[in-house]
């Protein structure tokens, strides 16, 4: 049944939402119950002044009631046709269906697009489980802890007789099988907000360089002060498993040696005391870079100033090489952080310095006021193009009447709905 | 005294709980933690039936069955393979490592003493 003949049944479906009774709408109009009736089951075509009086009792445009709306919704029920392979619904009668029972159609074709959505969320989550080693890892622990959980509590509920020894044992079981659980469950949730857990799983030598780092706090006040114990301190530490990670962790060290002898810790504290902890004013006065301000605030901020700063770093790639995370600030530990991070502006202007204040996309939408700078490696010489690391001092601020730029941890966990920036869906908006 | 099952399996209460119903259902159970030494460990006393978990410290759970079936004596050994990754191509491997049967975690008790009777009996 064409489209245009379905006028009779969209009157009749207004009708009923309407609550109006056959014989009342028709006595309005003029016409007789039964002849409205046969144009309610398409029987006789309407159209001209009968056609607005009807819409007019009904509150509704007569094309509403001559073409519908139901275009879209019929494109998709023929989709959603086309998709089924155990049933086959009638094709030619898409249309009658659709004017008859509009909101069954509707229901269809919501279910319709909402199944796509989740079939496309389930391939999203299947690929990352087969290619992300952590969350793999994770959710390995999970249906671990679930299959212990599950089996201990089965016989303890489905075993008649017991010994008592025997059912004390399962119960602790159970309790420390629920902790673990718990605890594997937070971990889970926490790699998914991006907040990321050092020690959760070590994957590359930067993380065991990273979660080094963490262990002391940032803090190294005796490789400050003392002569090439660099080489030895780091072989004592035990989380650097991999010579790749002792290499790098030395090198991590002896730039920080370096930034504390450009810029002592109790210099430093005696003029950010005096004139703050801009960074701008602690590089002239120490005449270093804006990025050896940047490294040494972030190690000394946990010791000296009230709130402690964070610190990312990446090569040209926007390959992230180091992280000294923050609360608030979760930094990607797999994916690619945001591109909407002050870090990777400042790699389109090296030597520029930026300033901006950024608010985190999410539930508690906190401020943080983000320098970055680009500088380049080593000596530039003439006719050869340098290589740039760029900076980035993510410090927290009260959020205030200040909208700042909305960023991100990476695409995937970040709830905004409209970024350009955007590579991949997320898996926190329904549907993706 | 029941027939042997081998539980190689790393997760302690898991063990634990296996080994219980097992033993209640008449069977007589022995377990063992590790990939490193299970080959040797499976072919020193070969049981009439091994649970095999996938994820072990320091050989997977597929390694370890690819190597027994090369040896004679657990040509024919029937092998549950347990596995907390349920996708199509965990089974595929699990199959073509030689498994008899495969079992999703998490598992009820019911369903690993019907995948045993039934191992065994066939």
């Amino acid at each position: 049944m064409a489209r245009d003949t379905l006028t009779g049944s969209r009157i009749r479906e207004r009708r009923t939402v309407a609550g109006i009774r056959q014989a009342e709408l028709a006595r309005d109009v003029g016409i007789s119950a039964s002849y409205l009736n046969l144009i309610e089951h398409n029987r006789r075509r309407i159209g001209g002044k009968l056609l607005v009086d009807i819409a007019q009792i009904l509150g509704v445009e007569p094309s509403l009631l001559s073409e519908g709306a139901e275009a879209a919704l019929i494109s998709t029920l023929r989709e959603a046709a086309a998709d089924s392979a155990a049933t086959k619904p009638e094709l030619d009668r898409i249309d009658e269906f659709a004017g008859r029972f509009p909101g069954w159609a509707a229901l269809i074709s919501e279910n319709h697009r909402r199944i796509a959505a989740l079939e496309r969320t389930a391939a999203t989550l299947t690929d990352r489980l087969t290619h992300d080693p952590h969350l793999a890892t994770s959710m390995h622990e999970v249906l671990t802890m679930v299959t212990a959980i599950r089996s201990t509590s089965g016989i303890l509920a489905e075993t008649e007789e017991i010994e008592p020894e025997w059912r004390t044992r399962f119960h602790r079981n159970l309790n420390e099988d629920s902790q673990r659980l718990a605890e594997s469950s937070q971990r889970l949730v926490s790699y998914l907000d991006g907040a990321g857990d050092a020690g959760a799983s070590l994957t590359s030598p930067m993380e065991e360089v990273e979660l080094m780092l963490a262990e002391h706090n940032y803090s190294f006040p005796q490789l400050e002060e003392e002569q090439d114990q660099i080489a030895e301190f780091v072989e004592a530490q035990t989380t650097l498993k991999t010579s790749a990670a002792r290499e790098m962790a030395a090198q991590a060290l002896r730039q920080l040696r370096a930034d504390a002898r450009n810029m002592p810790r109790e210099e430093m504290k005696a003029v950010i005391e005096t004139n703050g902890a801009d960074p701008a004013g602690l590089a002239r006065k120490f005449n270093v870079s804006l990025a050896g301000v940047f490294r040494r605030l972030s190690v000394l901020s946990d010791d000296i100033l009230p709130r402690p700063m964070g610190l990312v770093m990446c090569d040209g790639s926007g390959t992230l090489m180091l992280r000294k995370p923050i609360e608030g600030f979760p930094v990607p530990r797999f994916s690619a952080a945001c591109p909407k991070w002050p870090l990777f502006q400042a790699l389109n202007r090296p030597l520029h310095p930026i300033r901006q204040t950024v608010t985190v996309t999410g539930r508690d939408a906190l401020q943080f006021e983000c320098y970055a700078v680009t500088e380049p490696v080593g000596q530039v010489t003439f006719n050869e193009d340098p290589l740039y690391h760029s900076y980035m001092l993510v410090v927290p601020v009260e959020s205030g009447d200040t909208q700042g730029r909305e960023v991100g941890s990476s695409c995937r966990v970040c709830p905004s709905a409209e970024c350009l920036g955007r590579r991949e869906p997320s898996i926190l908006v329904d549907g993706i | 005294m029941g027939k042997r099952v081998l539980l190689i399996e790393d997760e302690p209460n898991i063990i634990e709980a296996v080994s219980f119903i097992l033993s209640r259902d008449g069977w007589d159970v022995s377990t063992h933690s590790n990939g490193h030494d299970a080959v040797g460990v499976v072919l020193a006393a070969p049981p009439d039936l091994l649970i095999l978990d996938v994820m072990l410290p320091g050989k997977s759970g597929f390694d370890i069955l690819r190597e027994l079936r090369e040896h004679h004596d657990a040509e024919a050994l029937p092998v549950l393979m347990l596995t907390a990754r349920g996708q199509l191509k965990d089974r595929e491997m699990a199959e073509r490592a030689g498994a008899s049967r495969f079992m999703t975690k998490p598992f009820s008790n019911s369903e690993v003493l019907e995948v045993v009777r039934e191992l065994v009996s066939a």
